[in-house]
């Protein structure tokens, strides 16, 4: 239970404060759970009912609103999530065997979200970067122009990353110039 | 400061005017001016990192005095990101990176030599452009509703003033009668820019003539539509000028209290929002009595949380006041049912970024521009398989051609161009035949697409249009809320025989399937999401007919997109037999010889495509199932030509 877990007890003292700044007016529901998710990183049942009881809005209609919209998820979610952008400039630029080369580097076939809980692969409608296409975001940051012979290398830098180690940024890239991994010949 | 009417505008404008002119390249002696775009596109490739290090870089060399870095909105150009505009000269440099910085001060700043290494250039011919007049891209364009894009500092209300800002708004409150402003509008010819087009005059009346009260004006900056990105540019570029219309438009409908519903997927617009509501507050532009009148109105910002069909208006309303947003059959309309169940006027973000200048340069300006019923410059974001991906607004009669190939650039890598897709997963496609046809909202709908938001989606002969309506349709069946059968239901039907088809299980009989099933769903949806989602296929049906044919006859996909439909095949003239894709392979199905050749065979083949990502040199490709390209690479066959995919 969350809410008898003493580790958890800052994390409720946060979401009591966003509570307290939007939990009066029931209009602001979603942002309300958009801050809970922040906090929690997801919206298990018993924080619906938490919210529900603290903002007097009946359990039903807050489920109804978490299962309404894309944001909100009810599972855990890895340290990182992945979010390959499939809006059509993506599409047309092959995001989706850049999801389907994330899916198949992690091993990841029904379930979201890796056994380590280090990555969750989510697909997204556009995020307006197009110019940037194809697109994946992972937590806030945003790798453009990706092909799906790089995942593979962007899986390892931020696996490195959580094992300590900074990854280099090689910044933009320019069109003619960019140097892929030399070949290992035989 | 509060500020109280003209004079105090005006003082505003005369202090910060000056900073403006130079950075217009208009003053010479101010030293160089450096505009660095902070939009979304700019900021993923790091442009705040490039702003930090030319800012040291700037202090290290002791030329704080002589050089000036501004944050502002997007130039645009977003394929050629993070941009820096460099007066005087308007010398544009692209694709800086934060290394690039220290040699952008010591060469140019310092010694004054432009660096030629990061000025555009022209991707055919391979020409440089140092200057942004001259850059293709920039021409034909024509800059209204992005007017403060890329020129001011969105995060400083007083440059908003020294552009003009909020002199519309004072002339309203202390000149103009409600009626006269909506005569204004009307006159104008301006009509919304969400998709539907209705006249702004009209709606902004049917507001101000509901009995009920309060009122309310919302602003919809639901951006849902894949490949649509100027809202939320004209909200990280200028959001002044999206609360000046709002309080514009209060005034005229007689409502104070005003509503932006803005998606969660914009974090740089939603900062740059809240910042700009509290400046305003801060000088009195909203809030209590503004510029001294009677009028009050405030503004106040709703979250949504991912979900398309929320860019409906009754849907929009119902998540902005914290549910479940599923629409609800018209009439009533919002502007006499809406917001709390109370008149409400809603336009979408690029409209009402056109409301202050039509009201400072008058409605016989703007309705000079355009066409005869499509008044005035429309912003289009194009992308797709196009050369320069980005925002460009043009006069709205602008051909398709002339946006695709003279601002756009073309096809990149010498591909044919197949079709645009106009209005997104509610619009259609538009064949080459096409192209010459005029961008206004009557002749899109005429050719069975629409304006939609204005996301233009680029496509060459390497994409199937079977594929890429069952992409929309997916889309479509993916965000509709459920709530009415025929789109619940009936898109679901519709892509299932879509992937059957795709899968090279269709019969002929589908074809008419869809047809009819399109026709019921246009027919009885509830709201615009279904009545429109049919639409992509009925017009790769139309015009790609033969495509779809391919696949239900011939079993084949001609473009070789389709993956149960194509071969993965390996080019022996590219490989060097390293033999990476054989120890890859799952299914055992890539045989052959280290040092030797490797080909792939199709009957084991699952068609995973890890081979592909994983070979080094790009030796493995998809082909046409059945076509000659496929067959040319098995083993047996004479290698003598090897058609190129």
């Amino acid at each position: 239970m969350l809410l008898n877990d003493p580790t958890n007890k800052e994390k409720f003292r946060k979401l009591d404060e966003v509570l307290e700044r939007y939990g009066r007016d029931p209009e602001q529901l979603i942002r309300v759970l958009q801050g809970a998710q922040d906090i929690f990183g997801y919206l298990p049942e018993e924080l619906q009912a938490y919210i529900s009881d603290k903002m007097d809005i009946p359990v039903s209609a807050v489920n109804g609103v978490v299962t309404f919209y894309a944001l909100f998820s009810t599972k855990p979610r890895g340290k990182y999530t992945v979010n390959v952008c499939l809006g059509t400039a993506c599409y047309v630029q092959g995001a989706q065997q850049i999801h389907d080369s994330f899916k198949n580097h992690l091993a990841l076939k029904d379930n979201d979200t890796t056994e380590d809980m280090l990555f969750t692969v989510r697909s997204s409608r556009c995020i307006g970067a197009c110019g940037l296409a194809p697109v994946v975001t992972i937590n806030e940051d945003v790798h453009g122009k990706l092909t799906a012979k790089e995942v593979s290398k962007l899986i390892n830098r931020y696996k490195k990353e959580t094992a300590g180690e900074n990854h280099e940024d090689k910044g933009p890239t320019r069109p003619g110039t960019y140097q892929e991994e030399a070949p290992t010949e035989p | 400061m509060r500020i109280k009417g003209l004079q105090d505008l005006e003082l505003i404008k005369k202090k910060h005017l000056p900073n403006l002119n130079a950075r217009l390249g208009n003053n010479q002696t101010a030293g160089y001016q450096v505009l660095c775009c902070t939009g979304t596109g700019c900021s993923s490739g790091g442009s705040e990192k490039v702003i930090k290090t030319l800012n040291n870089q700037i202090k290290q060399h002791d030329l704080q005095n002589k050089v000036t870095v501004y944050k502002t909105g997007c130039f645009g150009f977003c394929k050629m990101g993070p941009i820096l505009l460099v007066h005087p000269g308007q010398i544009f440099y692209c694709l800086v990176h934060e290394k690039d910085a220290e040699e952008i001060v010591s060469e140019h700043f310092s010694k004054g030599n432009i660096v030629e290494r990061l000025l555009y250039k022209e991707p055919i011919e391979n020409k440089i452009y140092p200057q942004l007049k001259d850059i293709p891209f920039f021409q034909a364009q024509q800059r209204i509703a992005l007017r403060n894009c890329g020129l001011i500092d969105p995060e400083e209300i007083e440059e908003y003033i020294a552009n003009d800002g909020y002199f519309a708004l004072q002339n309203v409150l202390h000149n103009l009668t409600p009626p006269g402003v909506i005569e204004i509008m009307a006159q104008s010819g301006l009509r919304g820019r969400g998709g539907g087009g209705f006249p702004v005059g009209r709606k902004w009346s049917f507001t101000a003539q509901a009995e009920d009260s309060p009122k309310y004006v919302v602003c919809n900056a639901d951006e849902g539509d894949p490949g649509a990105f100027m809202d939320r540019s004209i909200l990280e570029g200028d959001p002044h000028s999206v609360l000046e219309a709002m309080t514009i438009a209060g005034y005229s409908t007689g409502a104070s209290q005003g509503v932006i519903y803005v998606r969660a997927e914009y974090p740089i617009a939603i900062k740059r929002l809240e910042l700009a509501i509290k400046q305003a507050h801060q000088m009195g532009l909203l809030g209590e009595n503004i510029f001294d009148s009677d009028f009050s109105f405030s503004i106040e910002l709703r979250l949504g949380a991912g979900a398309f069909v929320c860019g409906e208006e009754t849907a929009l309303l119902k998540s902005a006041m914290g549910q479940r947003g599923e629409p609800r059959p018209r009439p009533p309309f919002p502007a006499v049912c809406g917001f709390r169940n109370k008149p409400t006027l809603i336009n979408n973000v690029e409209t009402y970024a056109n409301v202050p200048i039509i009201l400072r340069k008058g409605a016989a300006w703007y309705a000079s521009l355009g066409t005869e019923k499509s008044k005035g410059t429309k912003v289009f974001s194009i992308a797709g398989k196009i050369n320069n991906t980005g925002l460009i607004e043009v006069p709205m009669g602008t051909t398709l051609r002339t946006i695709i190939y003279d601002i756009g650039g073309g096809i990149p890598g010498g591909k044919k161009f197949k079709a645009v897709q106009t209005g997104g997963p509610s619009g259609g496609v538009i064949p080459a035949q096409l192209l010459d046809t005029t961008i206004d909202y009557e002749s899109l709908s005429k050719i069975g697409s629409m304006m939609g938001s204005g996301g233009l989606i680029v496509m060459d002969e390497t994409d199937c249009m079977v594929d890429i309506a069952k992409f929309y349709l997916g889309f479509s069946q993916d965000e509709s809320c459920g709530k009415c059968t025929p789109c619940r239901v009936g898109t679901k039907r519709m892509l299932e025989i879509m992937e059957r088809i795709t899968q090279g299980k269709g019969e002929m009989a589908d074809l008419d399937e869809l047809e009819e099933l399109a026709r019921d769903i246009q027919e009885t949806s509830l709201c615009g999401l279904g009545q429109h989602a049919p639409n992509p296929v009925l017009s790769t049906l139309h015009y790609f007919r033969d495509e779809y044919l391919a696949h239900v006859q011939d079993k084949r996909c001609p473009a070789g997109v389709c993956q149960e439909l194509t071969d993965f095949v390996v080019n022996p003239e590219k490989c060097i037999a390293c033999g990476i894709c054989a120890k890859a392979c799952a299914t055992q199905a890539i045989i052959g010889e280290k040092k030797k050749n490797y080909y792939i065979d199709r009957q084991k083949c699952s068609k995973c495509g890890v081979c592909q990502t994983r070979c080094p040199k790009d030796a493995i490709f998809k082909a046409a199932m059945g076509g000659d390209n496929a067959s040319a690479y098995q083993p047996g066959n004479n290698h003598t030509t090897y058609p190129t995919p």
